[in-house]
């Protein structure tokens, strides 16, 4: 009997990035996915939900309109943007590191024809599409408050999965290179709280020092708050997309290289 | 193709900073053939199993797959093997079917020959009444024939099995041998890590002793005892005293002796000689290990 593999070889010799071994890393997250949703899922729509209420209801009080929006209204976009970061930065960074140190699973995906490359790819695009889900929940929480609808709120999945995916490589490198979950707190207070709230989210950064609100303009939190902004009110022009898509861009394709680099030094010795 | 090996190393080196894990080893496991790497821990059979899977990368010598070079070619070799690993790492959430259907894909089964494929993985592993179980709720022995049914979901040519039984009751160790052996007489190339000396001589045509990172012997079992242990032993029980006086003796009139817990071993004690009292044993490949891989435990 000629073994499926041998019948296979000739026309089917896995190539760099090849489409089966990131199918097969997706396949294996979208299966587990399967086992725990419900906690996820739970935690990423409470999460915004909280945000809205207490910043929408608390701080909304005593604010009137901002950039002529109700306080609602910009925060719930805003929120947008943070869950986006949130579920795809701590998803990607406690899953890896869960992944490498306990269940090993690395190690046997490695064994088969998959390389790092395509693990940080597959996982990275896994968690763009999650994210691309669990984006939208705060923008119909929001609605529930009062956003109104916008045909410019079909953009939000599409932007939630690019930044979701830059977001996820994000978390991929310090997984890569912290060796404690103890570590990624650090993480956690030097970096992506300042993103979260440096990014327009609850207010504007124009009420900023002005050297942070230039600083603001290299924070992806801020273009993809803009973004979604930009469409769900429409008030954007084309330029102002292409240049929050192209930093969008940049910083998902930076992130995703040096993922690659940091995880293939973790893993291949 | 049947003279070629499966795997061929030449002069491999691999360095972990000051340490030599792998010292310049020469393997081969021709096709169709069982070959045991026998050696105490440490040895450096785990890092030449990572580097036959390109998880480590060698800093000298060459390695070849079924005729694919590595590091380079490694993917196009793993297409074609399957990898038993020393630890378990099985999803342990998902159920035992979807642990294969998750590799079904990577190993690039086609659509319509997938679930036929997880069957007979499922039948040669003996788990198919357990298929829809989690891998939590199984036995420690039916996880190590999930592991082994994994490897082979793509019916690959050459399997690699790091310390297939380590940590089992000797009853699932066997059923486990029996398995490994009905992959032997398939044809299947195997390459197997052990440390235990009975799991070697029942199932590998070759026995290939590793210490410090090399090779120190090769052959079947059989020609491994005869040539280095000869045909039979002495074991001489006594107290302490009488056996390091018993030690002793052996080394001044050149005979190579190995410690037994409770008792000196004379090895290569022939009929006729001046012996002490003792009971004489065949020798073994235990004998063979001690004597080539060093007594103490490092």
């Amino acid at each position: 009997m000629a073994s499926i593999a041998s019948r296979l070889r000739a026309s089917d010799e896995p190539r760099r990035l090849d489409r089966h071994s990131i199918l097969g890393v997706l396949v294996r997250e979208m299966i587990n996915f399967t086992a725990y949703w419900k906690s996820t899922t739970f935690s990423s729509s409470v999460e915004p939900t909280i945000y809205l209420l207490a910043f929408g209801f608390g701080l909304g009080a005593l604010v009137d309109q901002i950039d002529g929006h109700t306080y609602v209204e910009f925060v719930g976009t805003g929120t947008i943007a943070t869950a986006v970061m949130m579920s795809s930065v701590f998803s990607a960074m406690f899953g890896a590191f869960f992944k490498a140190e306990h269940q090993h699973t690395y190690d046997a995906l490695l064994a088969a024809p998959v390389d790092t490359e395509e693990i940080v790819t597959a996982e990275a695009l896994w968690i763009g599409l999650r994210a691309s889900v669990y984006g939208c929940i705060p923008m119909f929480v929001a609605m529930i408050f009062g956003l109104d609808p916008a045909w410019g709120m079909f953009a939000v999945p599409v932007i939630a999965f690019f930044t979701g995916f830059g977001w996820a490589c994000f978390g991929l490198i310090f997984a890569a290179i912290l060796n404690s979950v103890d570590h990624f707190s650090y993480v956690t207070s030097t970096i992506v709280t300042p993103l979260f709230l440096c990014a327009g989210t609850f207010f504007p950064i124009s009420t900023l020092p002005s050297a942070i609100e230039f600083a603001a303009n290299f924070n992806p939190v801020y273009h993809c708050v803009e973004l979604v902004r930009g469409f769900i009110f429409n008030t954007q022009s084309f330029g102002d997309v292409a240049f929050h898509v192209s930093v969008i861009w940049a910083f998902s394709f930076i992130c995703w290289r040096i993922a690659i680099r940091c995880q293939t030094k973790n893993l291949i010795h | 193709m049947s003279s070629a090996s499966a795997i061929s190393l030449r002069g491999v080196v691999k360095r972990y900073g000051d340490l030599t894990a792998v010292a310049g080893l020469d393997l081969d496991v021709p096709v169709g053939t069982c070959v045991g790497l026998l050696g105490p821990n440490g040895a450096g059979k785990s890092t030449t199993m990572k580097i036959l899977t390109a998880q480590a990368i060698a800093q000298e010598g060459e390695a070849e797959i079924l005729g694919h070079r590595l590091p380079g070619d490694s993917k196009a070799a793993r297409a074609r093997m399957g990898v038993v690993p020393q630890q378990d790492n099985l999803d342990q959430a998902l159920s035992v079917r979807h642990n294969l259907y998750v590799f079904a894909h990577l190993y690039r089964i086609p659509r319509h020959e997938r679930e036929a494929a997880i069957e007979r993985a499922l039948e040669i592993a003996t788990l198919t009444d357990r298929a829809d179980a989690q891998v939590k709720e199984l036995s420690g022995g039916m996880r190590r024939r999930l592991l082994i049914a994994r490897a082979l979901v793509h019916d690959p040519e050459l399997v690699l099995m790091d310390e297939p039984t380590v940590g089992l009751d000797p009853q699932v160790r066997q059923e486990l041998w029996a398995l490994i052996d009905h992959l032997r007489n398939e044809g299947k190339s195997i390459l197997m890590s052990t440390h235990y000396i009975e799991e070697a001589e029942r199932l590998c045509n070759t026995v290939v002793v590793m210490a410090k990172g090399r090779a120190v012997a090769k052959g079947t079992p059989h020609e491994l005892i005869a040539e280095h242990a000869g045909e039979s032993a002495l074991e001489v029980y006594g107290p302490v005293a009488r056996l390091a006086e018993v030690e002793a003796d052996a080394r001044d009139r050149g005979w190579a002796t190995r410690r037994t817990g409770t008792s000196v071993t004379i090895l290569n004690a022939h009929v006729n000689g001046d012996y002490p009292e003792g009971i004489r044993r065949a020798s073994n490949l235990e004998d063979v290990f001690v004597l080539l891989t060093g007594e103490a435990i490092h």
